[in-house]
């Protein structure tokens, strides 16, 4: 098997992620799709350091990670606020910005 | 190390992956794709929390097969330990049952973002199938000699220090929003005991403390009521989660006749008429229509 077939995987990963994103309404599972994406991105780096024998590609996944973790405090306590203000998850319902 | 060995794992990275690697993957991957699907159909957030999890959880599993295992262990600690978790605290705080609704807002956006997540997927594909890779040179050698550990941490702290020098002030900002935007300011002081009694001798319907629950000398048990002097259980004294789910007990017949009537009708208007002969109407439980509940800030 070659290792390629990790990279396709993570590919797959990535559009599912976004059309997660895309699609959805409720804006948790919006936000887990872009957690989805985050990680595909972590596969290929992964996979290519793998293929190029080079650490620093996991180095960078590391760090994509650190990043992942403190977008979903600061991005969960949006939801929530939004939540306390609006009564609702969905993304449709907060247009305060519309007009 | 032994030197066969260390052939062996030499040749297995410079000419691809071995059958056990190819047969992981076959196995792996389409467990994940179908539980990446799950996030995009699960109808409850619950579900697609979970889903994402397992596929967190087989990230960690790849992260190991492919010669990441500090990757790999951080994975599982930081996605599915902490991201994934804090993922399901939310749900479970804004309401497992908000349901996700299902009108088109945006005309055509659900065949909209299905034919672009299907043209990315496409593109991305395509893409990788035309590039031509060089032979795959692996990670054993940087993993046997200074180590996995060894190698990141001089990268981290010597290309990368600059990053990561940056990462701590992103960690400060992320922490000082999450506390912002969660804070919430308090709009009236908070009430003391002192405003509590007040407020209670002055609107609750009842000063006084209100009666235990249990029957002398039969039951003592939170969901018997207590008997009033004629014999009818006080509805008062029993925990009003209890009644409301219908599990107060009483003991006579005519004593959960009665009880139902007074939960059908908390006024007592109507049991009144139909109590009993013998039972005093004074005493029969006419619950003011504040309920016990006024009593209790």
């Amino acid at each position: 098997m070659s290792l390629i077939n990790w990279v396709y995987l993570s590919a797959i990963l990535f559009s599912i992620g976004a059309t997660t994103v895309l699609l959805r309404r409720n804006a948790i599972i919006v936000f887990m799709g872009v957690e989805l994406m985050l990680n595909a991105c972590n596969l290929a780096f992964v996979t290519f350091a793998r293929i190029h024998g080079v650490i620093a590609g996991q180095v960078i996944a590391l760090f994509v990670m650190l990043v992942a973790a403190a977008e979903v405090v600061v991005g969960l306590a949006i939801i929530v606020s939004i939540f306390r203000t609006r009564r609702s998850a969905s993304v449709d319902a907060a247009n305060l910005l519309k007009y | 190390m032994t030197p066969a060995l260390a052939a062996g794992a030499l040749l297995a990275a410079t000419t691809d992956t071995g059958g056990a690697e190819a047969a992981f993957f076959w196995i792996v991957a389409p467990i994940m794709v179908i539980a990446a699907l799950g996030l995009l159909f699960a109808r409850k957030a619950v579900h697609a929390a979970l889903s994402m999890a397992l596929v967190m959880v087989l990230l960690g599993m790849v992260y190991l097969s492919q010669q990441a295992p500090f990757l790999g262990a951080v994975q599982v600690f930081v996605y599915t330990g902490a991201v994934m978790m804090l993922f399901l605290f939310v749900v479970m705080l804004i309401g497992v049952d908000s349901a996700d609704s299902l009108t088109e807002t945006i005309k055509g956006q659900r065949v909209a973002g299905v034919l672009l997540g299907l043209g990315l997927a496409v593109l991305l594909v395509a893409v990788i199938g035309s590039v031509t890779f060089p032979p795959a040179k692996g990670l054993t050698d940087v993993n046997a000699e200074p180590g996995n550990l060894t190698a990141m941490a001089g990268e981290i702290f010597g290309n990368f220090v600059w990053a990561f020098e940056v990462t701590s002030a992103l960690l400060i900002t992320a922490a000082l929003a999450a506390m912002m935007l969660a804070h919430r300011e308090r709009l009236t002081p908070r009430p003391s005991q002192r405003d509590l009694s007040l407020r209670r001798i002055s609107q609750g319907p009842i000063k006084a403390p209100l009666p235990a629950p249990g029957v002398f000398a039969r039951h003592n048990a939170v969901d018997t009521p207590a008997l009033l002097p004629d014999g009818s259980p006080s509805e008062l004294s029993v925990s009003r989660v209890l009644s409301v789910r219908g599990q107060m007990r009483a003991d006579r017949g005519a004593d959960v006749m009665a009880l139902s009537r007074t939960l059908a009708d908390p006024l007592g208007a109507e049991a009144l008429d139909e109590e009993p002969a013998g039972v005093d109407p004074v005493t029969t439980q006419g619950v003011p229509a504040g309920g016990p509940e006024g009593d209790q800030p």
